[in-house]
């Protein structure tokens, strides 16, 4: 969350109720909404290490709000943040090793673990279809990261496939 | 029984073996599979498992070696190629991976032919035709061609004319593998749209997309049912869809 937000305070100054805001329009119903506890929480981490900084506005009738702008460190980390490439997510680790572990123990057999893990694939893809469906069409980033986490699921579904066509026993 | 307790289609022991140049290659090995009035089934497997051998002989494209199906009841096992046809015309739409249109008929002729052939009058075939292209988003394009339409286009031409003597069985095989993914959602939102008013699917597919939109999804590995799973969209686990969608710190 902390890139995110220092994003979002590029733009200009905000408080943290717009800032959870901006992210849950951003975002759409597909990502589960920030609590706005973990914004402030976030916020106040961010200006600790000297990456935004707070100021109190006064209202009236109703407590001070503190609105964060960005720092020049924060925007060096921001530079930083958008020239760094991210690593390739990873095979599924756990469950790769309860694959190569099971026949081993006698405890579990491969084609069972095999179609267990894929039958929650499956749930799963059916409940990002739905929520690609419920999702407004003209988000094109909430579509695109719903698309993303199905393509994932794809090629890990795709992937249990050539495990399956290897370890299932000849007759 | 009564109607709720019979199957739309039930198969026993399906065996088929293709003998072509090389070794005799095993398809369907010994099926089971029995398919509820509405229910919507995929069948996923890899490349070369069987699973459009399987859908072919659901359709009666190709006859089993071994085995028996019987559809609504009726078993069809001394089925001549004659009734097997009808039964296409009536009882079974088919799409498939490369649309089969007829290439010098237009789109509307193409939807209308089997209402046709199955002694619907031309009146009806064509308020048939014109309601299902509407729905399908084609109205406008009744005389074109159907090298003229892109390939999502024709894959819905091809869904009306399966649809359009309302059979009670639809099966599809492969409906979106020549398109882009496009097209893909599109076939998937209407073959959702069709199940939700009770129509029964039965839909080969290699992509997991596709088979999530069905009821339940069994996995066909060399020429069996590996595993047979009712998708409840409630599966027992830690963090939900959401986890999926995580974004990280």
């Amino acid at each position: 969350m902390r890139l995110p937000l220092l994003a979002l305070l590029a733009r200009g100054p905000a408080h943290g109720y717009e800032l959870k805001q901006d992210l849950e329009q951003l975002l759409g119903s597909a990502y589960p909404q920030p609590n706005v506890g973990q914004i402030y929480v976030t916020l106040g981490r961010l200006e600790k290490s000297g990456l935004i900084e707070g100021e109190d506005v006064e209202q009236s009738s109703r407590p001070n709000k503190k609105v964060y702008h960005l720092t020049d460190a924060g925007r060096e980390a921001l530079h930083a943040w958008f020239e760094e490439t991210e690593d390739e997510p990873r095979v599924r680790d756990e469950f790769f090793m309860k694959l190569a572990l099971a026949p081993q123990t006698g405890l579990a057999d491969q084609i069972a673990l095999i179609n267990r893990q894929r039958r929650q694939y499956l749930n799963t893809m059916r409940d990002l279809s739905k929520l690609a469906a419920a999702e407004s069409r003209d988000n094109r980033i909430a579509q695109l990261l719903i698309e993303g986490a199905m393509l994932h699921l794809q090629a890990d579904l795709d992937w249990l496939e050539r495990c399956q066509e290897e370890l299932e026993e000849p007759e | 029984m009564n109607d709720g307790s019979v199957p739309l289609l039930r198969a026993e022991g399906l065996v088929k073996t293709h003998h072509g140049g090389g070794a005799p290659a095993h398809a369907v090995r010994g099926v089971d599979l029995s398919v509820a009035r509405g229910e919507f089934v995929a069948i996923t497997g890899p490349s070369g498992a069987g699973k459009s051998t399987l859908l072919h002989l659901l359709g009666g494209l190709q006859r089993p070696d071994r085995g028996s199906i019987r559809l609504d009841g009726r078993c069809t096992d001394s089925f001549s190629e004659a009734r097997w046809a009808v039964e296409r015309r009536k009882a079974i739409g088919i799409v498939f991976q490369f649309f089969n249109l007829v290439s010098n008929l237009s789109v509307a002729d193409n939807v209308e032919l089997p209402a046709l052939l199955a002694g619907v009058p031309p009146k009806r075939a064509r308020a048939e035709r014109e309601e299902l292209l509407a729905e399908l988003g084609l109205a406008g394009k009744e005389r074109s061609m159907p090298g003229e339409l892109s390939g999502g286009e024709q894959q819905r031409v091809a869904l009306a004319r399966a649809l359009v003597n309302h059979p009670p069985l639809l099966l599809a095989d492969e409906p979106a593998g020549s398109l882009d993914s496009k097209g893909t959602r599109e076939v998937m939102r209407l073959l959702s749209r069709f199940h939700g008013r009770g129509q029964s699917i039965v839909l080969v597919t290699h992509d997991a997309r596709l088979a999530s939109a069905a009821d339940r999804v069994i996995s066909f590995f060399d020429g069996r049912i590996a595993d047979d799973a009712v998708l409840d969209g409630a599966p027992p686990r830690k963090q939900g869809t959401a986890g999926v969608l995580e974004l990280r710190d």
